[in-house]
């Protein structure tokens, strides 16, 4: 914040785990906002006592039974994966900081 | 065999033919897959076409019909599928780099209803990366043109859905539809474009956006076309519990025949907000002009009617859909499948890998999203935007008790050329028209209405009608499309 503006780009970046170099940081700095600066033409709208909507059709929540069901096979699933450990799990890098493993 | 008009066939005139045996599937597709080849590396609508696939479906689909055993009056047709909605062994990219390598392992429910009636998916059509933009630049592989003038956007984010079926390259397509991506594309291109009520069409097997707000539909060249995809892919489906148990089928039949039919008592609403809006051109208020002209010479009824938050709907869906978005695409980390960038460790890849496979507007509304909802600021943003949602959707309802149907303009202009809106906020801004019903969760469709003089672009008007009106909504949009004065709308390419 401070001298960078209102929104630390940096920050929210991090929250979202996305790397962006410092040229395209710039360009979101100014672009969120002018955005920011145009939603919050909200505030001027009383909204005390307003029920929020959150989907346009009301819903309850639904159980359905709790049946087995056939699965996708382990190997359709796994085509997809950028990674594999003998076609069985997918490979993953190191989850935890440290010394690496062998 | 007669002359296809690939550039104004309907299904409709497309399935009769097969059933008088006039043609045969391979015939069909084999014209449109030969359309394709002689114009899309103009339009560049597709990412992919499996020739071969298609072909050897509709030999079958040709087979069956000669057995009897069609699955339906609409076997063997093809249809253009967007790349965000996905097909058993094909890509699904969403137009991003991130879900380049991916190949989906099962058929949406959309596509999964189109095969079980024997249409043929034909195709991967390109949009704004994750269905975000609205003009197809956002594609991470390339840009769509408009056929009407190919140095014009088509629209977006279903670019590439409504450019394939103006160029005549399929007879329809789908798309999706969050904020404007149907209806705006459709208006731009000169075809029909339909977003059904919230939960009307299954979600299961589209890339999630927003999911309070997106919605399947279709993309053709009349509102009867329009009415027989509904029929076809609506209704619940257990893979979808947002999905709505409420019948949804019967609409080819209940626009079928119109011709010759007015609209005496019917009651047009014109909502004043929407003519007074900022950027409104010329020419769109000429072409809803002579929309109404046409609907007052067959008996309808206008009202002015008002929808007082309407100057707020972009701020509460640029507040909801980015935050929803912000949620849907963090599952896109690069670790059980799409490209990973490796890293020496799981959070150094989960960074590498969205920052090297999301593009500028992605990223931007991942930020945005992520913002209002963090710490601190959930209230000021996201909720208020929840509470003003409300208010939008009691202006539909106000409106609603004393018209039977909107009339708005679909975009304050006919499409822009490439690279002609570059601010972020300004292309938020023309979506004005069509994100008000995806807050509401009203029905609209987007139907051809003019030809601008100057610029020779097609022009669009937009019917809204209440949630679950859809057979009232089609019945009016097809009785003003029997009515208009231009009958065909067909670019020149």
């Amino acid at each position: 914040m401070g001298d960078q503006g209102r929104i630390d780009v940096g920050y929210v970046a991090g929250l979202a785990r996305i790397e962006i170099d410092p040229e395209s940081k710039e360009r979101l700095q100014h672009d969120m906002e002018e955005i920011v600066a145009y939603i919050e033409q909200l505030e001027e709208l009383d909204v005390e006592g307003i029920e929020p909507t959150a989907h346009a059709v009301p819903l309850t929540n639904v159980w359905r039974e709790d049946a087995a069901q056939e699965s996708f096979p382990r190997d359709v699933m796994l085509a997809n994966a950028p990674a594999t450990v003998d076609e069985k799990e997918i490979k993953v890098p190191q989850v935890l900081p440290g010394e690496g493993m062998s | 065999m007669m002359e296809l008009n690939l550039k104004t066939l309907t299904v409709h005139a497309a399935a009769d033919m097969l059933a008088a045996g006039e043609i045969t599937s391979v015939k069909l597709c084999r014209a449109y897959l030969d359309r394709i080849e002689q114009v899309d590396s103009k339009v560049q609508a597709f990412l992919k076409v499996d020739n071969e696939k298609i072909m050897a479906a509709a030999e079958a689909a040709d087979k069956r019909r000669a057995a009897g055993k069609e699955l339906s009056h609409y076997d063997g047709i093809p249809v253009g599928i967007k790349d965000c909605i996905v097909t058993k062994d094909e890509t699904c990219s969403c137009a991003s780099k991130l879900l380049e390598p991916v190949v989906s392992p099962y058929d949406s429910t959309v596509v999964d209803r189109f095969k079980a009636k024997g249409f043929i998916p034909t195709g991967r059509l390109n949009m704004d990366e994750f269905a975000m933009g609205s003009s197809c630049e956002n594609s991470a592989f390339q840009n769509t043109a408009n056929p009407w003038n190919l140095e014009c956007v088509p629209g977006g984010s279903s670019g590439g859905s409504a450019a394939c079926v103006a160029a005549g390259e399929v007879p329809i397509s789908l798309g999706s539809d969050t904020g404007g991506s149907i209806r705006q594309p459709a208006a731009f291109c000169g075809v029909v474009g339909l977003k059904p009520t919230y939960g009307r069409v299954s979600r299961y097997g589209l890339v999630a956006f927003a999911s309070s707000l997106d919605q399947i539909g279709p993309m053709s060249h009349d509102v009867l076309d329009a009415a027989i995809v509904l029929d076809t892919i609506g209704g619940k489906d257990e893979k979808d519990s947002t999905s709505l148990p409420m019948p949804c089928s019967g609409f080819a039949e209940a626009v079928k025949g119109l011709e010759g039919h007015d609209l005496k008592g019917v009651k047009v609403g014109l909502p004043k907000e929407y003519f007074e809006a900022e950027g409104l051109t010329g020419s769109v208020k000429a072409g809803v002009e002579k929309a109404v002209e046409t609907l007052k010479a067959i008996g309808a009824e206008m009202v002015e009617v008002s929808l007082p938050h309407t100057k707020y709907a972009v701020a509460v869906y640029y507040i909801i859909a980015t935050a929803e978005a912000s949620a849907n695409l963090s599952r896109f980390d690069g670790i059980r499948y799409g490209a990973r960038q490796e890293a020496d460790d799981l959070i150094a890849t989960y960074f590498k890998s969205r920052g090297a496979g999301f593009g500028d507007e992605v990223k931007r509304r991942i930020l945005l999203g992520t913002y209002v909802l963090s710490s601190g600021y959930y209230d000021a943003y996201y909720l208020r935007a929840q509470k003003v949602r409300t208010l939008i959707r009691r202006d539909f309802e106000k409106a609603a008790e004393q018209c039977d149907i909107l009339l708005t303009p679909v975009t304050p202009s006919p499409a822009f050329k490439f690279g002609e809106k570059s601010d972020p906020l300004q292309m938020y801004l023309s979506d004005i028209f069509t994100i008000a019903l995806n807050l509401s969760g009203n029905c609209g469709i987007s139907v051809p209405a003019d030809v601008c003089k100057e610029s020779g672009m097609p022009v669009g008007v937009q019917f809204i009608a209440p949630a679950l009106e859809e057979e009232k909504l089609l019945r009016i949009a097809r009785i003003f499309e029997l009515n208009r004065e231009i009958k065909e709308f067909a670019p020149e390419l």
